[in-house]
């Protein structure tokens, strides 16, 4: 017989999965250039080898597969890492208002791609990718410039760790203005870093964004059942047996990976970190077996859908930074949280 | 089983032990006793390895504790901690279920196996019926069973409680010991850490009494825990009494002063009433 507790299926993954499908759906028809759902069903399908006759009219293969599915599936892909990735750092933390900000990760990627951008680093080196590798570089740097503070702070504490995150955070802003204002020919670029956004993203960029995505959640994976123990703090996990301090180094390490793999295809997108693994842990309970994955359907889902509404939004096919979308939606959603009732909210 | 030779350990400056040699054999079940910051809880985390010692050893079945890989010392030796931290959103289920942590394969989840000590180790202690409830919807006499479940699932020859039947019922402190006590006829090395030194009385066969940091008496119950050395530890006049039912000593504290109540006046009245 099995036990009731392993019944568990991926059944409760539906709701989740169907709602990433349908924001995909809605990426894929919605934009300025008008698209018939059979035309987008066909060029999708042709692009998935499947015998279908071609639309009649030939940009629209351009337009659907080119400017919108690789961009929703860019956005998906980023909006389920950072999801993990805030599920991750508020277990490790056991602090409900970690992400990827606390702890300066998301800052000093932007940092690093800024700085690349003023010092012209794509063109020198020939690359387009030299921005976002400097972002990655950011992140780890400021990942690392945290955690031995915090060491040398007395330990790897969550309050020593938050606190080194804010140092750290505040630090890089700091920075990131100044590189802001020492060159302002490039404040739109910067603005695109510090607010976020898929404008122009895509194939390319998933190439760079999926072997972060991969290590990242190869990572988190493996320290899945620490990370619940982890929950109880350091002495209860040392006394389960549980190599705390190894533990609890590697989730940050493989959370941040997937943070700094965002920042560089994407800028920074706030709140999607925090509303989507406090939602489902409301639903689905604090277990992170079934939260990181139901947070990262959560993420993809939403960033997608706020995707969406960044480029539709406007008239004349302006677009907003997804950031914004995202902090419209989630600051008054994350009010709701906070307010109807303890449970969820407490990490 | 457990020897700690010389153990000094602490806070940052603080030196809550100051020089701690104590040998548990197997099979024994322990009273750790003593007055508030005597060092109880100190010295239980050092014997389970959550606080390196700064000075001394601590040895498991021979073994330096420091030394033991994580997972083995787990195997070896299981805790029900004081103040536990606990985690809202976790289901019992789940917090039960890390006690076969250190039994897990590299990659592996919980499995039948696992799930089965669980759910025996919950019955054990009667929480079978709160196996699907979040913890932040128990009490605290719930929540302490349940962290004891957990140490029981942890299928240790040792067994190391701290202050585990502080928030229990009178009766449910009854059964938590009795089962302890069935536990260490089975051969488990229990070591308990209690304020209620009646209940140590009643079912450890040894007492060890922390003062400072230091092991101010230890011995057989009959030898340790007398009108003599209870009033030195504690520092205040504590009367021993045989327990009418099981002859097991127990004690009474007096006021200081008489700073008391007279006794209630019989059945005719109010206490009050006078």
């Amino acid at each position: 017989m099995v036990h009731p507790h392993l019944r568990r299926g991926g059944l409760s993954a539906l709701p989740l999965a169907l709602a990433g499908l349908a924001a995909v759906a809605a990426a894929c028809l919605a934009g300025a250039y008008p698209a018939a759902p059979a035309d987008v069903a066909a060029v999708i399908g042709r692009a998935a080898g499947l015998p279908l006759a071609a639309p009649e009219d030939p940009a629209l293969t351009a337009v659907v597969l080119d400017l919108r599915l690789w961009r929703a599936l860019l956005a998906y892909g980023v909006g389920a890492a950072l999801a993990v990735a805030g599920g991750v750092f508020q277990g490790v933390l056991r602090n409900p208002l970690a992400d990827p900000f606390t702890l300066g990760v998301s800052g000093g990627a932007a940092f690093g791609a800024a700085l690349s951008m003023t010092l012209g680093l794509a063109a020198a080196v020939g690359s387009r990718f030299a921005t976002p590798a400097c972002a990655l570089a950011g992140g780890g740097a400021a990942l690392a410039a945290v955690l031995a503070l915090s060491r040398l702070s007395g330990g790897l504490r969550r309050e020593t760790v938050v606190l080194a995150g804010i140092v750290a955070a505040t630090f890089l802003s700091a920075l990131l203005s100044l590189v802001k204002a020492l060159n302002e020919e490039s404040v739109a670029g910067i603005v695109f870093w510090i607010m976020g956004g898929f404008q122009g993203r895509g194939r390319a960029e998933l190439g760079l964004f999926l072997p972060c995505l991969a290590g990242g959640l190869v990572v988190v994976r493996f320290y899945i059942r620490e990370l619940d123990i982890l929950l109880l703090g350091e002495t209860q996990a040392r006394q389960l047996g549980v190599p705390a301090g190894r533990a609890r180094l590697a989730l940050l390490a493989g959370a941040s990976l997937l943070t700094a793999g965002s920042v560089a295809v994407s800028g920074v997108i706030g709140f999607v970190g925090l509303i989507a693994p406090h939602a489902c842990r409301r639903l689905y309970g604090a277990e992170h077996g079934t939260l990181l994955p139901q947070s990262a359907l959560c993420g993809g889902a939403l960033l997608v859908a706020s995707d969406v509404l960044s480029r539709t939004i406007l008239p004349d096919g302006a677009e907003l930074p997804v950031g914004v979308v995202t902090a419209l939606l989630g600051g008054p959603f994350f009010c709701f949280l906070l307010l109807s009732g303890p449970s969820g909210g407490r990490a | 089983m457990i020897r700690c030779q010389g153990l000094r350990a602490g806070y940052g400056r603080f030196e809550a032990l100051s020089g701690i040699d104590l040998h548990v054999r197997p099979g024994e079940m322990v009273g750790l006793l003593g007055p508030n910051g005597a060092g109880k809880t100190t010295l239980l985390l050092a014997m389970t390895g959550a606080l390196a010692p700064a000075a001394g050893r601590v040895l498991l079945g021979g073994d330096d504790i420091a030394a033991m890989p994580d997972r083995m010392r787990a195997r070896r030796a299981a805790a029900v901690p004081q103040r536990a931290e606990s985690a809202s959103g976790l289901s019992v289920r789940a917090l039960v279920l890390m006690g076969r942590y250190p039994y897990l394969s590299l990659l592996g989840g919980y499995g039948p196996d696992d799930l089965a000590a669980a759910d025996a180790a919950m019955a054990a202690v009667g929480v079978a019926g709160l196996a699907g409830r979040r913890l932040s919807e128990l009490s605290g006499g719930e929540f302490q069973r349940v962290l004891t479940a957990r140490a029981l699932a942890q299928a240790t020859d040792v067994l190391i409680l701290d202050e585990a039947s502080a928030s229990l019922d009178i009766a449910r402190k009854m059964e938590l010991y009795a089962l302890l006590a069935a536990r260490n006829a089975d051969g488990a090395t229990i070591v308990a850490a209690l304020h209620d030194i009646n209940l140590a009385a009643l079912f450890c066969r040894r007492l060890v009494f922390l003062k400072n940091g230091r092991i101010e008496a230890d011995g057989p119950v009959a030898e340790v825990f007398t009108h003599k050395t209870l009033s030195r530890i504690y520092d205040t006049d504590i009367l021993v009494i045989a327990h009418p039912a099981t002859g097991a000593p127990q004690a009474l504290a007096v006021p200081a002063g008489g700073a008391c109540l007279p006794a209630a006046p019989t059945a005719h009245g109010p206490a009050g009433d006078r």
